[in-house]
């Protein structure tokens, strides 16, 4: 069988694709990406449609060996490069396709730089979706490879045993991964249940991500918000990016692998355009919230849609030297590796 | 529930979820009648296949309308939502009635005793009064295939326990406030366990995996270990065919 070797995990890594929104009535949560933008831009780099499953990766990136002819990947969403141990180490940069014969190893290190990045594969997983999508929900052992993350040891199926060869593309636009300014938020849908000095205190507020995040959501941490109506509601729908504010006051962002109905009120939600934002960010990361309205949110929706077919569009062509062979070729004629 | 009934009738309201989804609120609070409007204009919007909806989740009170913000807007979505909030209709077209053989009592249901005592019944009359009941699913949640179901009868009506329990098995029958449910996977939880049922309510091996969907009917009936035994080798076995006692077998109804 054709697959990608999981050497060493490192944090806990995931499938994930745009997850399963349609579902969200059976009481599945929706999972997914948690950076949309930088999956699609890893799966244009290997060829991939844009919603094919790739390697979430957190924290600390892992260690494979290309258990296939040939692999193609691409890692997006962080500077760390791709290091190849072989014989001898070399490193590729992130943001281009690479392609790997058999046997070789690739390692990812520590993400000092973004909360996620993708690690795409041309062809993508041989796996069975779970309601038509392979993402990971661990809660409930959905998705990916057993409904769990990635471990030592794991062999993940592929699609394609042998990637071609052709020429390597590189994503050279990185500004989509560094948008500044606050989080936009549109209110509701229980605004009410806020007096009006914490939705003004809100959006006043630099907020820090706390220790307390995960692929459900961030608690952040800043001053507490005061209901004026009591912090106990009957059930309703939960979007994600809603701005959850439990009894304590404190808000928590909701992300990806959000519970489909909850109890809380909510004092808001982060707009489509800007959760891939969310996604990026780190414990001890500040931010902070601005209100728009539902016009500015679409357009905003429509700018990034945009922006992202131009990233693709303008993909350019990998310097030659960044090709595998080429990359081994120079290092031998010119000695500027490291031996192991 | 509430006796409060001035909001039954009121216009919805629709609220902002951020770009990508909107709520229909109804009213806020635990009421049949206000799921029942709930029920009719998700229905009516399944029927309709409104442009741009990703998915429609009804709740107790009110409809998520999840939407794809790059197919529709805000406002055209509330436009044909509106429009169909007039339309006439079932509120559920799939009609299904499951009936849940459980074991009450016992290991499976380790509360019953707890329950009697603090609701002055026997055992014996708790089980009489939750399995002769027939249950509506009013919405999922807090779990995949996890149904809220309701309304159980005044007298079994409790809290929630104060210490919630760390692990909960999957098929525990159990009630809480005015509702009962099944738990669909292990997990935490802080309702009162009165049973357990081998039906598995969420199943990775079956097609479509969660079996309940909102506005199914459900009844439970009592009994023996040897019948729960033996149905629960039958399930573990991999038998998928749990099929529902009304309505359409295969598949999502309706879906």
């Amino acid at each position: 069988m054709s697959g990608l070797r999981i050497v060493s995990a490192g944090f806990a890594p995931t499938l994930q694709d745009f997850g399963r929104p349609h579902v969200q009535h059976l009481g599945v949560p929706p999972a997914g990406a948690l950076d949309p933008v930088a999956l699609r831009i890893a799966n244009a780099l290997v060829g991939n449609p844009p919603d094919s499953a790739a390697i979430e990766l957190r924290v600390m990136g892992p260690t494979l060996e290309i258990a296939a002819e040939a692999t193609r990947v691409a890692l997006v969403g962080t500077g760390a490069p791709v290091e190849i141990v072989g014989d001898r180490k070399v490193e590729a940069p992130s943001h281009q396709s690479i392609r790997l014969t058999r046997g070789r190893r690739l390692r990812i290190g520590s993400l000092a730089d973004t909360g996620v990045a993708y690690l795409a594969v041309e062809g993508g997983f041989a796996l069975d979706p779970v309601y038509d999508s392979l993402s990971t929900y661990t809660r409930a052992r959905i998705g990916g490879l057993d409904g769990r993350a990635l471990r030592d040891g794991d062999l993940l199926p592929l699609r394609v045993d042998e990637a071609g060869e052709r020429a390597e593309r590189r994503c050279a636009d990185r500004s989509w991964a560094r948008e500044a300014g606050p989080a936009r938020v549109m209110l509701g849908p229980q605004d009410d249940y806020f007096t009006a000095d914490s939705i003004a205190a809100f959006f006043d507020t630099e907020y820090r991500i706390t220790r307390e995040a995960d692929r459900m959501g961030m608690r952040l941490d800043g001053p507490a918000l005061t209901h004026a109506r009591g912090h106990d509601i009957v059930s309703d729908g939960i979007a994600t990016g809603a701005i959850q504010v439990p009894g304590n006051g404190r808000p928590i962002v909701l992300l990806a692998d959000h519970q489909t109905t909850g109890g809380y009120p909510k004092l808001g939600t982060v707009i489509s355009a800007d959760v891939p934002r969310l996604g990026r960010l780190r414990p001890g990361d500040a931010l902070r919230f601005a209100r728009v309205e539902v016009e500015e949110a679409e357009a905003a929706r429509r700018a990034l849609e945009e922006r992202i077919a131009r990233v693709v569009d303008r993909f350019v062509p990998a310097e030659p030297w960044l090709d595998e062979d080429a990359l081994y070729r120079r290092n031998l004629v010119s000695g500027l590796a490291e031996p192991d | 529930m509430t006796e409060d009934t001035a909001d039954t009738d009121r216009p919805p309201r629709f609220l902002s979820a951020g770009d990508t989804a909107l709520v229909v609120e109804f009213g806020e609070t635990v009421d049949p009648a206000l799921n029942r409007r709930v029920m009719r204009l998700g229905e009516a919007a399944r029927r309709a296949g409104v442009a741009g909806v990703v998915d429609l989740v009804p709740t107790f009170r009110s409809l998520m309308v999840h939407y794809d913000p790059t197919a529709t807007t805000r406002h055209a979505l509330e436009e044909t939502l509106r429009g169909l909030l007039g339309e006439a209709g079932t509120a559920s077209a799939a009609g299904r009635v499951w009936e849940f053989p459980t074991l009450y009592g016992g290991e499976a249901g380790p509360d019953l005793e707890d329950v009697a005592k603090r609701t002055g019944l026997t055992p014996e009359r708790v089980v009489e009064l939750h399995a002769g009941t027939e249950y509506e699913a009013y919405m999922m949640g807090f779990m995949p295939g996890l149904a809220y179901l309701g309304i159980i009868p005044p007298e079994l009506e409790l809290p929630r326990r104060s210490e919630p329990r760390v692990r909960v098995p999957s098929g525990s029958v159990a009630i809480a406030t005015n509702l009962t449910n099944v738990y669909s996977l292990e997990s935490p939880g802080g309702w009162h366990l009165l049973g357990r049922t081998p039906v598995a309510l969420f199943d990775l091996h079956r097609d479509p995996p969660v079996l309940l969907q909102a506005g199914d009917k459900v009844r439970f009936k009592p009994v023996d270990r040897a019948a729960y035994d033996d149905l629960k080798r039958r399930v573990d076995a991999g038998d998928t065919g749990f099929a529902p006692i009304q309505g359409p077998v295969q598949g999502e109804a309706g879906r």
